[in-house]
């Protein structure tokens, strides 16, 4: 028993230090499980031929991996949070890599008919007043924040909404499962959704308000609050993530041939 | 090392006395047989004498240190304390604790395991055999490093003729060969049958130390009396 | 309902197709458990051993924290071990931190409360019955831990399963310290965890089966082993 444990050992010391030399980055779960990072980092690695470790966590984890410098650089999708951040200087500055959409999801017949509403302030409204369930992220996460402005925007607390507004406290995934077993209706980032198996009962029942717009951030941990961070590393990812490539890359990722992502690096 | 002097031992639990005060002297020769209805305190005076036991009051003295004394003691417990090993293992248990060679203990082993007839079982668990067994595998095993006293706590109480007469053979031999043998039973028979001297207890007090006959024939106390007669000692 | 036999088709396919990322996730799960497990004994048995030789006076307090760690949440120790292993931490300098190092440590933490507890509950039941044969023969407290551990091959066997059930199941805490970095700390478990938050409960359900056969054959291998090592007695 205890040779076999040793060769185990060994054999996966090995793998761990053949590795080239490796960076940390903190992404949030819409990133990961939109599949954008399985299409992206792959190309990425080849070329700077660096191991670049994604770590996926809820927006508020990520932020705290930044600032405890157990991470080397960020990307994350909650604007407000990010200029915090470098205000704080645990980041020099954010740099915009592209956006996304949030849609709103719900069940195939639509019980709260936002489907033809105006625009998406009407359509939280009706929400708010239709007696169906609700799921919120409840994290504090980019798509947390998202809703939260949105329900500020109408002035209305979801609290009101009494035991069908359901805050989970989960990633986008978990949120959404929660919601189909709920048939609910949820705030979800379109890549995520389009890219989720389990899609239950529900459809995507408005999209295209500007307000929807989801934009994604890469902040590179700062040298002079965390000495050890691979700041020259960090800089290649950064120049890459804003190159041609990258732009062609995430412009051409297609979930149900349809574009996700769009690239809007300066 | 001998005489073994007992000098006003007692043992207490919680205020309530179980053995004492016990002024006793035991002298090498021959076979010792502590005598004693159920309840007389034959378990408590055997563990302590041999040191498994605290005193709460006198000591117990041989002519050599109790450290060294120590190492020439062995003990047959009443209900047969089995590791959970071979026959083989059992008894070649205190030679290796001794760091005795290997080879030696196995032969030793071999030895004692052909004494009380069970050669063909030595690789057996010793848990998984009879009652009368094990006991003659605790027997063997407390000889088995030649000791100079031994200590037996009604040895073949629950056991049946064959395998009682089987064992106490094995003592005389043991006792002729040099190991001084302090015995307890409360089965007469097995006194008259194998004992020099006579220690009677009674409530934790030794009413009697004497030779067997003369026990036998002026019986030294009524509680004497009533166990020899066959009655209820109360 | 259809997902689990979807789940248990996939997963039949998984494995038979040597699919290389599941063997690589499956040896990272074993590694991780193992190398806990095995540390985890090294600390456990020798303290359950002592804790049930020894009487000094914290000894009953010990043994009641011990049973009471068995409650840690998983996730809380991952929690505590995050910070202390966090570059801002105390221990960051170490690097330990989403590293495989990292996942073990926790798992120790969480494993051997639990294999400690089990094991001293069967010691301190046999040496209830080798305690006075232990002292009779001389045997040091060094010698008897010995003893001890030996004897309770078989009980210790079974804690040692019971360690490695709570450590291949756990997520909560390797989760944290680990982060489930794709060809680097994901296991077995965390993967689960990820397909589902992806919606793949049919890739996920296999994994989990593949996740309990791989328990499930430890545990055989683990019982054939320790027969043949016995000769196929108790």
């Amino acid at each position: 028993m205890r040779a076999l444990l040793i060769c185990f050992m060994l054999i996966l010391l090995q793998v761990n230090s053949a590795l080239a030399k490796k960076v940390r980055l903190a992404v949030t779960s819409s990133f990961h499980n939109s599949g954008l990072s399985d299409h992206l980092i792959p190309h990425l690695e080849t070329d700077l031929e660096i191991d670049l470790q994604l770590i996926v966590v809820g927006t508020g984890q990520a932020l705290k991996l930044g600032e405890n410098g157990d991470v080397d650089a960020i990307l994350v999708h909650s604007k407000p949070d990010e200029e915090e951040f470098v205000k704080t200087g645990f980041a020099k500055y954010r740099r915009e890599i592209m956006f996304n959409e949030y849609v709103i999801l719900g069940p195939t017949n639509d019980p709260a008919k936002i489907k033809f509403s105006d625009n998406l302030l009407e359509a939280f409204r009706n929400l708010s007043k239709a007696n169906t369930e609700f799921v919120s992220r409840g994290d504090l996460s980019g798509t947390h924040k998202k809703e939260i402005e949105i329900w500020e925007k109408i002035n209305f607390n979801p609290k009101k909404i009494g035991t069908k507004y359901i805050s989970v406290g989960s990633s986008m995934g978990k949120a959404i499962n929660i919601a189909v077993a709920f048939d609910a209706y949820i705030l979800s980032d379109k890549a995520t959704w389009l890219n989720h198996k389990n899609k239950g009962n529900l459809e995507i029942q408005f999209e295209g308000d500007l307000l929807l717009h989801n934009q994604y951030s890469f902040l590179p941990i700062s040298k002079t609050k965390h000495s050890h961070v691979e700041s020259q590393l960090v800089k290649k990812i950064e120049g890459w993530l804003v190159s041609e490539k990258a732009k062609k890359l995430i412009n051409s990722y297609l979930i149900e041939d349809q574009q996700v992502f769009t690239f809007n690096a300066e | 090392m001998f005489p073994l002097r007992a000098i006003d031992v007692k043992i207490e639990i919680k205020r309530k006395r179980l053995i004492g005060p016990i002024n006793l002297e035991i002298k090498q020769n021959g076979i010792s047989i502590l005598l004693g209805a159920n309840g007389s305190g034959k378990t408590t005076l055997l563990e302590a004498i041999h040191g498994l036991r605290k005193l709460s009051a006198g000591k117990v003295e041989w002519t050599i240190s109790n450290s060294l004394a120590a190492a020439e003691q062995a003990f047959v417990f009443q209900s047969p304390i089995m590791l959970r090993r071979t026959v083989a293992e059992n008894l070649a248990f205190p030679l290796k604790v001794r760091r005795i060679s290997k080879s030696v203990a196995t032969t030793e082993a071999m030895i004692w395991a052909k004494k009380i007839g069970l050669e063909e079982k030595i690789k057996q668990q010793a848990v998984l055999l009879s009652g009368g067994e094990m006991q003659a595998i605790a027997v063997a095993r407390a000889l088995i490093t030649k000791p100079k006293m031994l200590f037996l706590d009604e040895p073949t109480a629950s056991l049946d003729g064959a395998t009682k007469k089987a064992i106490e053979d094995i003592l005389i031999s043991a006792s002729s060969n040099g190991t001084k043998i302090l015995m307890s039973t409360h089965d007469l028979g097995q006194a008259k049958r194998l004992a020099k001297d006579i220690i009677f207890l009674h409530n934790g007090i030794v009413e009697a130390h004497c030779s067997k006959e003369k026990f036998l024939a002026e019986p030294p106390s009524k509680a004497a009396k009533q166990f020899l007669e066959g009655d209820i000692v109360l | 309902m259809n997902e689990i036999s979807q789940g248990l088709i996939q997963a039949f396919w998984l494995v038979l197709s040597f699919d290389s990322e599941l063997i690589t996730i499956s040896l990272r799960s074993l590694y991780v458990t193992l190398t806990a497990l095995t540390i985890s004994t090294l600390i456990a048995f020798p303290l359950a051993a002592f804790l049930a030789v020894t009487h000094f006076q914290f000894r009953q307090a010990i043994i009641a924290t011990l049973n009471a760690l068995m409650g840690l949440p998983p996730v809380v120790v991952g929690l505590i071990v995050y910070i202390i292993f966090s570059r801002s931490g105390p221990l960051g300098v170490l690097g330990l931190l989403y590293t495989t190092s990292a996942m073990i440590i926790a798992q120790v933490i969480i494993i051997t409360p639990l294999v400690t507890s089990i094991a001293h509950q069967s010691m301190q039941e046999l040496w209830a019955d080798y305690r006075n044969l232990l002292i009779s023969i001389n045997v040091s407290k060094m010698q008897s831990v010995g003893i001890l551990m030996w004897d309770s091959k078989k009980a210790l066997i079974t804690a040692s399963l019971a360690g490695f059930g709570r450590g291949i199941g756990e997520v909560g805490a390797i989760m944290i310290v680990g982060g489930n970095i794709d060809n680097a700390t994901r296991v077995l478990t965390t993967a689960i965890s990820l397909e589902t938050s992806r919606g793949d409960f049919a890739l996920a359900l296999a994994l989990g089966f593949v996740l309990i056969s791989l328990a499930i054959s430890v545990s055989f291998a683990t019982h054939w082993f320790g027969k043949t090592e016995r000769g196929g007695l108790q």
